[in-house]
């Protein structure tokens, strides 16, 4: 029995991908509770989709996966941004414009390698098996400068996701940071590509949080049950993945969805289970009168 | 509020609109709108939907640029200094569904007055605490906002309008959705804090709240129509000139009666909002 439990991080490919997909997990977790407040889930996944171009252009000419997937996401992010504030679009139709354009030249690009299918499926599922200290580094990283970030203006990103209006009454630079909360989803989506892959990030950055939103009341227990789910799903996805022999990036997905369906039929406050347990029988209905 | 505002120059009006035009995209909204609020008293702006009352508060907010004239808070410039204003938003544009407590939201009104990267100090929170006692609201201080009543979400928005310590307190329709005792709540709460020394302007759909509790009224139709004591402004010739066919006048045993024509948020519809008018 606790040979199940220590047996995976024996090999040194398991320890690096569960320090990899940790560091992911916790700032797709932070980030994601203002993905999940500001209704932003689409643009962490048109951002990972557009990011495949990035990814394939550096592919193609041999360069770094995870810079080229940086390289394109960032602009990505502040041209969506852009589009929606400026064309007055809609943020959705920004966010399909440069979504499917960023995906579509990654697909012609990808399809003229000779490997296309498997070397496709690795993008866009990610593969956190393979993942080097190099790139462990890397992801640890950048998670930390979004963290960083986040605590150093969590009054001015709270305020403004909350109230944009009154947070420019107040002298809050709102037009920096409904620049900046977008990059920062792009950088984290960026990070946690290589975890869960381009397809699955959104469940990253959503479940967690959505599944926290169902057990706190206010933002900072949200964010730590946030981050406390997406650490188990993590643990327990590559339990899941190494004994079941599945593949990581799914297997860390649908352990997060099942704590989100647990939160969802269980929360002391706000479980389903309970509402109906809680009903108050209407008094039975007397002879017509 | 009471001894930081006596000590400041009560001689100097707390706004004044000068001669301002503005707008968007380089169309003028407002044309030419001049005014002053006196310290302690409360103003109501009222005019049909696209009249100008958002522009007008968001100009005063610092939100919108002058095209042309200025507006200044005590004197001083209304950009530069924004937390001389308190503002509080329609409740509709406000997120009630954010995991925020009612005490969150209050000490948010402190952020006007703390940089970047600012940690929220104890003087931060008493200050919170102290706007939601003046408001009643402090024994629901841990309460999420979105298990507040109407009213109770009213008070809110003016506790951290209040956290600051502003000049002037600019409320954006603050009735609209509130029944008739709630809007007299809140109606009694300003007057009491107008004792204090605040001054209020607040936009309203609601004529006979403005004839009945302002000290003067603003009759906005993109120029301002007219201003002043509400028993000498409010007259059939300038509601006609601020509503156009937005109102309907009705002459009842020799009195007039303006029953405005509710086209706002609700759908069409009138309401009946019954001044005593001059003839």
């Amino acid at each position: 029995m606790i040979d199940a439990f220590t047996e995976p991080w024996q090999f040194a490919f398991m320890q690096r991908a569960l320090l990899a997909a940790s560091f992911a997990a916790v700032v797709c977790s932070v980030v994601g509770v203002f993905v999940v407040l500001r209704g932003m889930a689409f643009m962490g996944d048109a951002v990972a989709h557009s990011s495949l171009a990035g990814m394939s252009v550096a592919y193609f000419f041999g360069g770094s996966v995870f810079w080229g997937a940086f390289a394109w996401a960032v602009p990505a992010s502040l041209a969506i941004t852009f589009i929606s504030r400026r064309a007055n679009l809609r943020l959705d139709t920004a966010i399909g414009i440069i979504f499917a354009s960023g995906f579509a030249v990654g697909i012609i690009l990808m399809s003229q390698v000779s490997n296309y299918t498997a070397d496709l499926f690795g993008l866009l599922f990610g593969n956190v098996l393979g993942v080097s200290w190099g790139e462990v580094i890397l992801v640890g990283l950048v998670a930390g400068g979004v963290l960083v970030s986040i605590i150093a203006l969590y009054k001015e990103l709270l305020f403004t996701a909350y109230d944009a209006t009154m947070s420019a009454a107040s002298g809050i630079p709102v037009r920096f940071i409904q620049y900046l909360l977008p990059l920062l989803v792009s950088v984290t989506t960026v990070a946690s590509l290589k975890a869960v892959g381009i397809v699955l990030v959104l469940a990253l950055l959503v479940t967690p949080a959505a599944t926290a939103a169902l057990l706190a009341r206010r933002i900072p227990g949200i964010m730590a049950y946030s981050v406390v789910t997406g650490l188990v799903a993590t643990v327990a996805g590559l339990y899941l993945s190494f004994h079941a022999d599945l593949p990581t990036g799914p297997s860390i997905v649908i352990v997060a969805t099942g704590l989100f369906l647990a939160a969802l039929l269980f929360s002391p406050s706000k479980g389903l289970v309970w509402q109906v347990w809680r009903t108050v029988p209407l008094p039975s209905e007397g002879p017509a009168a | 509020m009471a001894t930081e505002t006596q000590q400041r120059n009560d001689a100097k009006p707390v706004l004044s609109v000068n001669g301002l035009w503005a707008g968007y995209g380089g169309r003028p909204v407002l044309e030419g709108v001049d005014f002053e609020v006196d310290r302690g008293d409360m103003v109501g702006i009222i005019g049909p939907n696209g009249s100008g009352k958002s522009t007008l508060i968001k100009t005063i907010l610092g939100l919108v640029k002058p095209m042309r004239g200025g507006v200044s808070i005590t004197g001083r410039s209304g950009a530069l200094e924004r937390h001389l204003v308190g503002y509080t938003p329609q409740t509709e544009l406000v997120d009630w569904d954010f995991p925020v407590t009612v005490a969150d939201v209050a000490l948010m009104g402190r952020y006007a007055r703390r940089g970047l990267f600012h940690r929220t100090t104890k003087a931060d929170r008493d200050a919170a605490d102290a706007a939601l006692e003046r408001v009643k609201m402090l024994d629901l201080r841990d309460r999420l906002i979105g298990e507040l009543s109407g009213g109770q979400r009213r008070r809110v928005l003016l506790a951290r309008a209040m956290a600051h310590d502003p000049e002037l307190l600019l409320l954006d329709e603050p009735m609209a959705g509130l029944d008739a005792t709630a809007q007299h709540q809140l109606l009694d709460l300003l007057d009491e804090l107008r004792r204090d020394g605040a001054t209020v302007v607040l936009s309203t759909h609601d004529l006979s709240c403005v004839s009945q509790r302002c000290d003067k009224a603003a009759c906005l139709n993109r120029r301002l129509i007219a201003f002043g004591r509400p028993s000498e402004v409010l007259t059939e010739q300038v509601l006609g000139d601020t509503f156009g066919t937005h109102l309907l006048m009705v002459h009842l045993d020799g009195q007039a009666y303006a029953y405005q024509h509710h086209t706002h948020a609700g759908g069409p519809g009138t309401r009946p909002a019954m001044p005593k008018l001059k003839k």
